[in-house]
């Protein structure tokens, strides 16, 4: 994460200091790890009432995106709740379907906020075994074992079920438009 | 639509590459993080960079390195060889890997691979086996194919699985170098067994062998090094072929 924005000219600071993230010009929400300790770790050091009171854009990444949701079958966690959709776990319909959904994808977009100037699918890359339905704030919605949601936007709040740290020029222009935001 | 993988494979030594390459348009085809770029611009979906120094110092020079792949390269990268215990694998991916694979060190002792999931994921858990047919069928072998184990190849793979891998890089030594495919019937019967993905490794030589796997070894992914480091089979020209072929691969 830190070498993709740097690749972009920009210097991140990486903290878990309230004052710092208040400051901030945006802030970057990344996660690879489990729901339910997460969160706690989030609540101990009062992440969890931070972040859902950031008035900047903030972009949530794969983890990031789930904790942003109300609730995660992940531990049965409960999350931040800023979009009133759950997490749930994938559950294969045919021997194909492997869990992690791990590779690259196609998703479709809303064509704007962070996917301004997309116009067709495109490939970017997923590994997850956890996933967010079609809901009112889809900003991209992709397809593995069913439809579910991509990419959420709501207000000043982005997220991303997949990782454009990792999707080479694809994510590159995905996490330019949100620093251009 | 879920794409199949392409994954080139480089060989590391010191920090350098270790087999030569004919890439005339490389600055320094002996610069790992030149040649992943190069792959990377051509659409390689994956790279994986194996350690194969033998040193302590060594072992310092390929972090550093793995920090200077993860600041310039923008797609996943899979770190392997020379791994040993949980703090190897705390190390490579503080400096910046997505995955580890993990050979003979998790035969030796299977524990590894349930530390590794259990404190960073099965994501990044990448069991890789180097496995051989014998009369009494395809047995694992350690130190790159040197030593023979008492472990069986599906028995081994499936206890993997259990102990929390998140995929299986299957590589045959009886095609490992041979150029003459893939081994498909021991990949179906992975990929048909295990619920993680395959990758394929091991026999690549031309592009239908790269069909081949996908289709009928039901891979998931399918690793190579030679056709791509000496330009054998251009990835664009690959990825093109197997498109044309209505299987799923990214453009």
């Amino acid at each position: 994460m830190i070498g993709a924005l740097t690749r972009l000219g920009v210097t991140p600071l990486l903290t878990d200091n309230e004052e710092e993230l208040r400051r901030a010009d945006k802030v970057i929400f990344p996660g690879v790890g489990e729901a339910s300790t997460t969160m706690e770790y989030l609540r101990a050091h009062g992440l969890d009432r931070i972040i859902k009171d950031l008035k900047q854009p903030v972009l949530g990444i794969c983890l990031g995106q789930q904790l942003m949701c109300s609730h995660s079958e992940e531990g049965d966690a409960d999350c931040l709740g800023i979009f009133d959709v759950p997490v749930l776990k994938f559950q294969p319909q045919k021997h194909q379907d492997k869990v992690p959904h791990m590779g690259w994808n196609t998703i479709e977009t809303t064509g704007d906020g962070i996917f301004k100037g997309f116009s067709k699918p495109e490939f970017v890359y997923f590994v997850h075994s956890f996933y967010v339905p079609v809901c009112q704030w889809t900003a991209a919605r992709t397809e593995y074992i069913l439809p579910f949601t991509a990419s959420l936007h709501k207000d000043n709040f982005y997220a991303t079920q997949f990782h454009p740290e990792k999707s080479g020029p694809t994510g590159e222009r995905i996490l330019k438009n949100f620093l251009d935001i | 639509m879920l794409a199949k993988r392409i994954i080139p494979c480089l060989d590391i030594r010191d920090g350098r590459t270790v087999k030569g390459t004919n890439f005339v348009n490389l600055r320094d085809a002996g610069d790992p993080v030149e040649l992943g770029r190069l792959y990377s611009e051509q659409g390689a979906d994956e790279l994986v960079f194996l350690d194969i120094t033998a040193s302590f110092e060594g072992r310092k020079t390929f972090t550093e390195l793995v920090e200077r792949i993860a600041a310039n390269i923008s797609i996943p990268f899979t770190v392997g060889g020379g791994i040993h215990e949980l703090k190897d694998v705390e190390r490579l991916l503080s400096a910046g890997a997505d995955k580890v694979s993990v050979n003979s060190a998790a035969i030796k002792n299977p524990d590894l691979i349930n530390q590794i999931a259990l404190n960073f994921g099965s994501q990044v858990c990448v069991a890789a086996i180097d496995a051989k047919q014998m009369p009494e069928g395809w047995r694992c072998f350690l130190n790159g194919g040197r030593v023979p184990t008492d472990r069986m190849l599906f028995e081994w793979a499936h206890e993997a699985e259990d102990r929390g891998a998140g995929e299986i890089l299957f590589t045959s030594m009886d095609h490992d170098g041979v150029k003459q495919g893939f081994a498909n019937d021991a990949l179906r019967k992975l990929s048909d067994e295990l619920t993680i993905p395959i990758i394929a490794s091991g026999g690549a030589g031309a592009k239908e062998h790269f069909r081949d796997t996908f289709i009928e070894g039901h891979a998931d992914a399918a690793l190579a090094a030679s056709v791509f480091h000496f330009g054998e089979i251009p990835i664009p020209e690959l990825k093109q072929y197997l498109c044309g072929l209505n299987i799923p691969i990214r453009i």
